[in-house]
């Protein structure tokens, strides 16, 4: 019987300027591989399925665990983290692409800063007095704590943002990652001293209007954050805002 | 005169909390990261994080904390330090707070706590499983808040090549690589804060993040920093086997009644629902009846290694053993310990509710590291340094969720001190040594990059994982650590003749990842001949042929810096600071 083999057709892109091209490679096959692994695979070996010798992919990768939010890419067309895609459970060829919404770095690696300089747009923090020493932090029921951690354990893949048919160029969409970090922060007893703030950084152009509600941020988010919940809270929000700057004049 | 200029190396916890006191103090901070900080691999801590808090009524004092951690340690850390991490822990938990971490809570608001090993005391802070990712994201916001402000400035997708010396061997800034240009830059500065880390890669698999390799550590040590305790590693008795990584099964299984087993015959390749009760070994249970699946980290450990290395007995062959919670119904399980199943769902495959999984231990924390003095400075000056990257709270042993304080902790006394330090700083005679480091980074580069020959990096990084893994972690014998050596010695032999099937100059990562590779060699040898110096038993390192604890002459810490000969580094030990608790034996057979 012949040897057990993975398949897998790799977008390859040397840089911004080059061509894209595909290249195959066909790997021996070894119980609980992911796409990382097989990736690990190639850089030991770098050599295609026709038996041309070439480099290592290069991409994201860290912690392996799905918490880091590295290494985010298109596995046979769908935007999701390499780490927790398993070969046995994906249909072959493997078809690895680089998210196709953010600027191509190399390969599958692609520069995301964008949701990180969006973070900074909200003010996505809690405005603490200082480092030192000011005693126990407000109470929090556990009713509030059930609400604020899973939006916390947004792990910056972007996924959501990839998927969105309203993020791009044009629109300059924040995305759904962003919003609900705004509610996040919001919520919070301290962190709402710049609710109105943030919610004005979401009533311009890219803001919360912009969304079209396809509902594709949160059936892709790897952590099931409930991101549409949290746009339409923010939403609902912003628009109170702008009725009160209205009136205010 | 400027703003003192503070450079730190590393965003995960322990180089954020640097870099929030500088900038809070006023001085300007240049933040490198060869990922962006928010994908540093603090996030990967779930347990939770230790505070003599006592909100329990159960009488828990910091002074408590203290003894547990340096009984833990089996007496090997300096007791001013860790005295003093463990005082200041709880306002580290209410900072946290303030600041928004998601901790769980009591029903009446307050935070809530957990019991972990080591200690017989609810101690632990949580914020669900994945602890580690809310406090890394708490001190990353602040750091952006600081970064809006023009106080921070980050580089990230950079990697720390060295530290620029002045003419008297004193920091005065680093030299870095752009990780898509693969451009050597000097970054000047009036001292340099190494938060880098643990050193997981060098034994190849390891429950660490891909970006632990450990290589900022060595690049300072082969430039005069003395490296300490390298052959102190922590290996963690449950972790997940993959194909790319080990992942962390939680202590907690156990505790809800998981029993670890294989099978009684060498080679049975029946599947395990087969296998009756009767050929069953459940090797804890029969060689610790007191304590069962339930006996301390390094014991589980070892016992685990020997059912598989010396016995033979691993599962198909394979270094694994069964963790079976197959035993206890549905409604238990998910109630208990569903984060932690779902991982291994996810990322095995399998339903632990339904098959035993197949766990190993893994190398999992680096006790050992940067040598530092009380203010967290190394021996050269201006170099400091804060986290696993640095020996000096853990001793031989570390505590589980122990590790986020000392990050914290760290950095709390490293970002301060440096900032300190730089206030005093003469002013450096001419560029401070930068032109004469990035030549030198650029002669290393331009001699990797058209280098021929025949060796493939990843391939030399295997074969070093696996010897590492096979002689320098859970049991070691002088004659395995010396086979390891030669082996690195091999390794760094070989390593003259790598071929990069990558020579470009755009997003290299495998040229990247050959001066990683480099760096891993040179440290690896600190931990090979350290254990090999170290005849005695103590924490996580454990000689069969010297069993026991020897203070009289081993109570020490080991010092070894880098000679460039192939005899290896030069080894030195230094007493311990023991003012505080009198060393005792340690033993978790009965109350101590």
């Amino acid at each position: 019987m012949a040897e057990r083999t993975v398949q897998l057709e790799i977008r390859r892109q040397a840089s911004p300027e080059a061509p894209a091209v595909w290249e195959k490679f066909e790997l021996a096959w070894r119980p609980g591989m992911n796409v990382i692994s097989a990736m690990m695979e190639i850089a030991a070996n770098p050599v295609t399925a026709e038996g041309r010798e070439t480099t290592p992919i290069t991409y994201d990768s860290n912690c392996l665990e799905e918490i880091c939010g590295s290494c985010a890419m298109l596995i046979n067309g769908r935007a999701r983290m390499a780490c927790s895609a398993l070969v046995e459970n994906l249909e072959q060829p493997i078809k690895l692409e680089p998210l196709s919404k953010f600027p191509l770095v190399r390969d599958l690696q692609v520069d995301r800063s964008v949701l990180f300089e969006n973070l900074k747009r909200v003010k996505a923090w809690v405005p603490v007095d200082g480092t030192y020493d000011l005693g126990a932090g407000p109470r929090v029921f556990p009713q509030q704590q059930e609400i604020s951690y899973p939006l916390s354990n947004c792990i910056s893949c972007t996924c959501c943002m990839e998927v969105c048919p309203q993020f791009n160029e044009e629109t300059g969409f924040v995305g759904a990652a962003t919003i609900a970090q705004v509610k996040l922060f919001n919520n919070h007893p301290t962190g709402k001293v710049l609710k109105e703030e943030r919610l004005r950084a979401l009533a311009g152009d890219g803001g919360i209007q912009e969304c079209g509600f396809a509902q594709n941020c949160v059936e892709v988010c790897p952590k099931q954050i409930p991101l549409t919940n949290a746009i339409s809270d923010v939403g609902r929000d912003v628009l109170v805002q702008k009725v009160k700057d209205w009136l205010r004049g | 005169m400027a703003a003192p200029k503070i450079i730190v190396v590393g965003g995960g916890l322990a180089g954020l909390a640097a870099v929030i006191k500088i900038a809070e103090a006023g001085g300007t901070v240049d933040l490198f990261s060869i990922v962006p900080v928010k994908r540093s691999h603090s996030v990967c801590a779930q347990g939770g994080i230790n505070a003599a808090k006592n909100l329990k009524g159960e009488g828990d004092t910091t002074a408590q904390h203290f003894d547990d951690t340096i009984y833990g340690g089996d007496f090997l850390a300096n007791q001013t330090p860790v005295k003093a991490m463990c005082e200041g822990a709880p306002a580290i938990i209410d900072l946290l707070d303030r600041m928004g971490v998601p901790f769980n809570r009591t029903p009446e608001g307050l935070l809530d706590f957990r019991r972990f090993g080591g200690t017989l005391y609810h101690r632990t802070a949580f914020a669900g499983a994945t602890t580690g990712q809310q406090l890394l994201y708490a001190l990353d916001e602040q750091v952006r808040r600081y970064e809006s402000e023009g106080k921070v400035r980050k580089y990230e997708g950079w990697e720390f090549l060295s530290a620029i010396l002045d003419c008297k061997r004193a920091a005065r800034g680093i030299a870095a690589m752009d990780l898509r240009t693969m451009e050597v830059r000097a970054f000047p500065a009036d001292a340099v804060i190494l938060a880098t880390g643990g050193i997981g890669a060098i034994f190849g698999k390891s429950t660490n993040s891909v970006v632990c390799t450990g290589s900022a550590q060595s690049a300072v040590f082969q430039q005069g920093v003395y490296y300490a305790n390298g052959e102190f590693i922590q290996v963690h008795p449950t972790s997940i086997p993959g194909e790319d990584k080990l992942r962390l099964m939680s202590e907690s299984a156990r505790g809800e009644g998981g029993r670890v087993w294989v099978p009684r015959k060498a080679g049975d390749t029946r599947p395990w629902d087969q296998i009756p009760a009767s050929e069953r070994f459940y090797f804890l249970e029969e060689w610790y009846p007191k304590y069962g699946n339930l006996v301390p980290r390094d014991v589980a450990t070892r016992a685990i290694h020997k059912v598989v290395y010396e016995l033979g007995l691993g599962l198909d062959g394979q270094p694994m053993v069964y963790l079976d919670l197959t035993h206890i119904d549905r409604e238990t399980l998910n109630r208990k310990l569903e984060g932690i199943l779902e991982i291994y769902e996810k990322f095995v495959g399998d339903d632990p509710r339904e098959v035993p999984m197949k766990i190993f231990p893994g190398m999992h924390y680096t006790m050992g590291g940067v040598w530092v003095d009380f203010d967290q400075m190394t021996n050269v000056p201006g170099i400091f340094a804060a986290g696993e990257c640095e020996y000096q709270y853990h001793g031989a042993n570390r505590l589980g969720a122990n590790s986020l304080v000392s990050c914290i902790h760290g950095g709390f006394i490293a970002g301060p001190n440096a900032l300190r330090f730089a206030k005093n700083l003469c002013a450096a005679e001419g560029d401070g040594g930068a032109a004469a480091e990035v030549a030198r980074q650029n002669e290393i580069n331009k001699k990797l990059i058209a280098n021929e020959g025949s060796e493939n990096p990843f391939r030399l990084w295997r074969e070093l994982g696996v010897t590492m893994t096979e002689h320098a972690t859970v049991i070691r014998y002088n004659k395995g650590l010396k086979q390891a050596d030669e082996k690195i010695l091999e390794l760094l032999e070989r390593y003259k003749r790598v071929n990069l099937s990558d020579k470009s100059q755009w997003a290299n990562t495998s040229f990247a990842f050959a001066r990683q590779l480099y760096n891993m060699l040179e440290l690896s040898r600190t931990i090979t001949l350290g254990a090999i110096q170290r005849d005695e038993s103590r924490g996580a390192h454990y000689k069969p042929e010297t069993p026991e604890r020897n203070d009289e002459r081993f109570l020490k810490t080991t010092k070894a810096s880098f000679t460039g000969a192939v005899a290896g580094p030069k080894f030195e030990w230094e007493a311990v600071d023991t003012q505080f608790i009198k060393p005792r034996p340690r033993r978790y057979d009965a109350a101590k």
